[in-house]
């Protein structure tokens, strides 16, 4: 069960002709693939495209009735794989996963589906997660599309221009007989708007269809001699085709005058950017009508020289507006200029910085630098000569604090790391490596475990070169999602063989929770189209591990901490696995919640366990900080003059997940920990058991209060 | 001080202007979405061209995130609308929390010409903060001090705690005081259809939209103090124990003016500790710091002397804490923290972990001295007792095992623990009685050091252990007229981190330059 749950937008997807669609980005470009007559789709989540492959599964039921074939793919690699249905059978399918990560796990099917070429419309639908609010290194996919040859369009972000480009993108793929990719930014992937909708096609050749009446043409194979005739293909047939389609199918747009003394040449994922900063210069209305000649790429691979060097016969001087590194645009349009004899300025990367991101305020400098190098009249009056007092705010820097995101509330992995800490503070540091997911927040404080990533379901792997023992021992850990993406075997299986004397830790949390909550071979969770219930334990006892402990309870923290104290000084050699499996908290409470709320409203017998913390017993040394992080485990300064610093707290969204009594224990902190159990709708029995109890401790305390000096308000 | 460059574009030549820029910025989890949510809704009600986007992370629940809305004007089409804030181009900043009401300030996204600024002014606090032993809360006066002067109107409230009153998220009395402050042109009619409309916990989102409402109304910039609860000073007890108070209290009366105040609590809290007798070797210890003051017209070392040394006297052992884990007054606060109506039952259990030292402390100095010399015995009383146990403190037999050992109160005095507790407490007051005549402000340094010592079992061992070394570097500095300045830089090192990192490296700083001095 994911995170999100789309089950009410996607009814939006049946809509016909005449009707008006309103919605995010990735409904809309669900949407759009229904009305260009899909055959299949397919995927692997990842942030900022994690909604859509939750779309398509929530949409299931509408893409059975329109015979779409829709995967849940293992992974970018499988999903890439799913196109080659495209490669002998004119079917269209689509494929999504998140840039450039996803591409390059991908890319081996990629590559060779460019080879091959297709005959059916063959599309990724790519997030590109770059900027502000990505979570991974900063690279352009871009340059995969360039190598590969894989067109590659960057729509005018809003949802018509988006919704446009899909259907387009399968026809140009189909003209050039060459896959494409759509990329969207993170932002594009969200944004909300409307779109005239139009009726949902359904394939011309469905899957079942093509799977009863199979072809072959072996000279789309990637074999010798074929390969080399695709790569001439490519060059000589393909290419050709795709500009020529571009050119006159208009896939590129020209906006403003024909002529200026500045043309701007724009990615069109830039557009809505550059509009923003030429309405706040004044030179462009709210509609987007703009006195400055703009030629925006929705395709940005390939470049169509001739509709380039037309649009540069216009203008004096070019800004080219192409976020990332390294400047692909510019140096392809700068080459064709040369070619063409054409002298004219180029700017881009003069005034734009060469990395990061292409926010508001970088846009609007970089405009305003170029114009006052070419055509500084048009600029008003203030930005030339400005003369108004900039205002004074005190910076805050030093006092905002950095907020990284983090372990949830009760998260099953917090109990994990706080016991690794507590072995680390036993034997000492140790080379430790982690994987991508959820997991990899371990590296940041309070924990501070792991200082390495190369990839998902690596971790295990990227301790390879330290797995050959030594005074101590290597670990590494690894998410059921990584391990079911590619760690079975790049990671566990490379183990086995080099026969590692390391550690892998697979965390088991029951879905893919760092991308939302997407179920994975090993779920718990009973899902009609999808094989879930698939162990662990099974596959990595099977590929040859022997030595396996499982632990069902990481909340066990002092189990948790004796399974990896084992682990490391254990005389055997070999490889050795521990599993430890706890819910997601974050799904759990999604669907243990309402259930819960029901029972209780119905009367039925409920506990709902949270943690406290005892203010007067708490000395303020957060030591139990050190080792949780919890969102719901604060800090707060108590108005008592005799007090110097903040005590713990916890507050109302504790979910009672035990961590702290169990840390406060296994770590020795400090007894002002307790877990108070809320019993709805106790027995009679209970009831009356909880009145006792009550009368003699009143007696007890009130006996005690008899003989003392006792200040009740004190403690408050 | 440091100044933020801003956007330069001009005012009167954009044309984006006619344009409402609507940014939130929150915590993960604080429901960002669903604000931003309602924010649109509200808005294609009222019949405009609106674009909402975000950041926000897909799953993890604590990271920052920010939301942006776009609200055409009036009859307009749909125009051109940005993805992403640009700074120096806000209409209304909605803060979730107050460090993201200064980080909205720190990225220009707040400026004093057009952007309203709401801000909740409760504190989730980042794991940096926390992890610190000593106060490593981020100064939120210095937030609210760049917002006055950023914004062009402020409204700030605890609106965190409004919602929570009201049963509902943080998210709704955001948008009531949204509302409320009018920065966008809907009728608060219309915000409240976008809320019905969702269909998810309508009444309780109602209530809090109106609490907002209300507040950003009534007390737009969160200044209005609010009344303080006092703690009572007249302690319940026998008659003969009153009068042995009241006999206390005279003595603090007779005190400089300005350090009763102190003096008092610190007595409540060691008789509440012990007795009143004990409360009045309290007394007589101030008593010779004190008498140090002589004529100093700001009585600090006796200030801090009497906090200080109250916290020593009430240390935290095995006794205290079964105390306070039994006394009526804190079921109380439970009750009411945790429990919602009195037809629940509410059970507690406690994560206790003694250990050989804990056991040994209780007895008698002697025997304690005699065993605590013994590895073998100490490893056989470990073994006997050292495990976590989980005691149900609201049960009979739970709260009687509670109730039994903070009954030892009476033989507390004569053991081992307490007797090492005073040992170390007349050493460091001796200390401070050497030093108060020749540098009284390293005397009252030291005094202070006394933070550093707190926790429990190896925390508390790691907090003595700072407190050693940082008096150590006191006798290094003795003797030099900034010797005071540098153990407060000590014991501030020294409450920066657990490990004592920043503690060493400001070590090895006062060996450099008291070792080339001895040349």
């Amino acid at each position: 069960m994911a995170e999100r749950s789309f089950t009410k937008e996607v009814q939006q997807l049946r809509m016909g002709a005449g009707e008006t669609f309103t919605g995010e980005g990735i409904l809309a470009i669900t949407k759009a693939l229904l009305e260009s007559g899909v055959g299949y789709v397919g995927g692997y989540q990842g942030a900022p495209i994690s909604h859509l492959m939750d779309v398509l599964a929530d949409a299931e039921d509408i893409l059975g009735e329109l015979g779409v074939r829709f995967e849940a793919n293992a992974s970018e690699a499988a999903a890439g794989a799913t196109l080659a249905a495209s490669v002998h059978y004119p079917i269209r399918g689509a494929v999504t996963f998140k840039g450039p990560v996803g591409v390059n796990v991908a890319s081996d099917a990629l590559a060779n589906l460019a080879s091959s070429g297709v005959t059916g419309g063959a599309m990724v639908i790519l997030g590109e997660d770059y900027g502000e609010g990505s979570s991974i290194m900063q690279e352009r996919s871009h340059g995969f599309a360039m190598k590969s040859q894989i067109w590659l369009l960057d729509p005018r972000p809003n949802l018509p221009s988006i919704v446009d480009m899909v259907k387009q993108g399968f026809e140009l793929s189909e003209a050039s007989n060459t896959p494409v990719m759509l990329m969207v930014r993170i932002r594009a992937c969200h944004v909300t708007g409307a779109f005239e909708a139009s009726d949902n096609q359904r394939p011309t050749l469905s899957v079942a269809d093509a799977l009863a009446n199979p072809q072959r043409n072996f000279e789309r194979v990637v074999l010798p001699p074929y390969s080399y005739i695709h790569e001439q293909e490519k060059i000589t047939k393909r290419l050709p085709a795709a500009r020529a389609y571009i050119r006159d199918h208009g896939l590129n747009e020209r906006f403003g005058p024909e002529t200026g003394k500045v043309g701007l040449v724009i990615q069109g994922g830039m557009y809505n950017g550059v509009i923003r900063a030429l309405q706040r210069l004044g030179l462009a209305d709210i509609s987007g009508q703009t006195a400055i000649p703009l030629y925006v790429m929705n395709v940005t691979y390939p470049v169509v020289p001739d509709e380039f060097l037309d649009f540069a016969n216009g203008v004096s001087s070019l800004l080219i507006v192409e976020e990332g590194q390294p400047e692909f645009i510019e140096q392809a349009f700068s080459a064709e200029l040369f070619r063409a004899g054409r002298t004219l300025p180029v700017h881009g990367k003069d005034v734009f910085p060469m990395a990061g991101e292409y926010t508001g305020a970088v846009m609007l400098d970089a405009i305003t630098e170029c114009l006052k190098l070419e055509a500084p009249e048009l600029l008003p009056g203030p930005v030339r000569a400005p003369n108004a007092e900039l205002p004074q705010i005190p910076d805050l820097t030093p006092i905002v604090p950095v907020r990284p995101p983090g372990f949830c509330t009760g998260c099953p992995e917090r109990p994990i790391f706080a016991a690794m800490k507590l072995v680390e503070e036993d034997l000492g540091q140790h080379q430790i490596s982690g994987d991508i997911g959820c997991n990899l927040f371990s590296a940041l404080p309070p924990f501070e475990i792991g200082g390495q990533t190369m990839g998902y379901g690596l971790g295990p792997a990227s301790n390879a070169a330290f797995s050959g023992g030594g005074e101590k021992r290597a670990i590494s850990f690894l998410g059921d999602g990584g391990f079911w993406h590619n760690g079975l075997t790049s990671s566990i299986g490379n183990m086995v063989y080099n026969k590692s004397d390391a550690v892998a830790v697979i965390i088991d949390n029951y879905y893919s929770a760092a991308t939302g909550g997407q179920d994975v071979l090993s779920s718990r969770a009973d899902n009609a189209s999808r094989s879930t219930n698939n162990s662990i334990a099974d596959a990595v006892r099977g590929i040859g591990v022997k030595w396996v402990r499982e632990l069902d309870d990481t909340y066990d923290v002092g189990k948790m901490r004796a399974t990896l104290n084992e682990a490391l000084t254990t005389p055997y050699d070999g490889p050795k696995v521990i599993i430890a499996s706890s819910e997601c908290m974050l799904n759990k409470q999604r669907r243990e919640r309402p259930l819960r709320n029901a029972a209780i409203r119905d009367g039925r017998r409920v506990d709902v366990p949270r943690f406290g913390v005892d203010e007067d017993v708490c000395t303020g040394d957060h030591a139990c900080m050190r080792l949780s992080g919890c969102p719901s485990l604060s800090l707060k300064t108590l108005d008592d003059p005799l007090r110097d610093d903040p005590v713990a707290s916890i507050d109302h969204t504790c979910v009672g997940c035990g961590n702290c009594g169990e840390v406060a224990d296994a770590a020795i902190l400090c007894p002002s920990f307790y877990r108070a159990d809320v019993v709805h709708n106790p027995s009679g029995l209970e009831r009356w058991m909880a009145d006792r109890r009550a009368g003699v401790r009143s007696w007890l305390q009130a006996r005690r209060d008899r003989k003392r000096l006792s200040f009740s308000g004190a403690t408050e | 001080m440091n100044v933020q460059s801003l956007g330069i574009a001009p005012a009167d030549a954009d044309t984006s202007r006619a344009i409402l820029k609507v940014v939130i910025m929150a915590v993960g989890g604080q429901g960002g979405g669903v604000l931003s949510g309602w924010i649109e809704a509200a808005a294609r009600l009222d019949g405009r061209a609106v674009q909402m986007t975000s950041v926000a992370g897909v799953a993890q629940r604590t990271g920052a995130t920010i939301y942006y809305i776009e609200i055409a004007p009036e009859g307009s089409d749909i125009p051109v609308f940005s993805l992403a804030p640009a700074a120096g181009d806000v209409d209304v900043l909605i803060a979730a929390e107050m460090m993201e009401a200064g980080r909205a300030i720190q990225r220009g996204f707040v400026t004093p010409d057009r952007t309203t600024l709401i801000a909740s002014t409760h504190r989730a606090l980042a794991v940096s903060e926390k992890v610190v032993p000593g106060d490593g809360v981020a100064q939120s006066d210095a937030v609210r001090g760049a917002a006055e002067i950023a914004s062009a109107r402020l409204i700030m409230a605890d609106m965190e705690g409004l919602a929570v009153s009201a049963g509902s998220v943080i998210s709704a009395s955001l948008l009531g005081a949204l509302a409320a402050s009018g920065a966008l042109p809907f009728a608060r009619e219309t915000y409240e259809t976008a809320i019905r409309n969702a269909q998810k916990g309508v009444d309780a989102s109602l209530a809090a939209f109106a609490a907002g409402f209300d507040a950003a109304l009534a007390d737009p910039d969160g200044t209005l103090a609010s009344p303080k609860p006092s703690a009572s000073t007249q302690p319940q007890g026998p008659d003969a124990l009153i009068d042995k108070w009241q006999a206390l209290v005279a003595r603090v009366a007779g005190y400089p003016g300005p350090i009763q105040d102190i003096t008092m609590a610190g007595l409540r809290k060691v008789v509440e500790f012990q007795d009143a007798d004990y409360g009045a070797t309290y007394l007589d210890r101030f008593e010779t710091i004190l008498a140090l003051e002589g004529a100093h017209a700001d009585p600090v070392l006796s200030q801090e002397a009497a906090k200080h040394i109250a916290n020593a006297m009430a240390y935290d052992d095995v006794i205290g804490v079964a105390d306070k884990k039994t006394r009526q007054s804190r079921f109380d606060r439970i009750d009411t923290e945790m429990r919602q109506t009195n037809t629940q039952v509410m059970q507690l259990t406690e994560y206790m972990h003694p250990r050989a030292e804990e056991i040994v402390g209780l007895m008698p100095a002697r025997l304690g001295h005699w065993a605590g010399a013994r590895p073998k015995v100490m490893g056989g009383v470990d073994w006997l007792f050292n495990r976590g146990r989980r005691i149900r403190s609201d049960g009979i037999i739970g709260f009687g095992m509670l109730y039994a050992v903070a009954g030892l109160r009476r033989f507390r005095l004569g053991s081992l623990r307490h007797a090492i507790e005073v040992e170390h407490i007349e050493s460091w007051l001796e200390r401070v009685r050497e030093t108060a005549d020749r540098d009284y402000a390293l005397a009252v340094e030291i005094v202070k050091c006394r933070r550093l010592i707190k926790g429990y079992s190896d925390t508390h061992a790691r907090g003595l252990s700072k407190f050693d070394r940082v008096l150590a570097g006191a006798d290094l500095v003795n003797g030099r007229d900034d010797a005071a300045d540098w153990v407060r830089r000590l014991r501030e090192a020294a409450l920066q981190d657990e490990a004592g990192t920043a503690l060493d490296g400001a070590m090895e700083t006062v060996h450099s330059f008291t070792e080339t001095s001895d040349l």
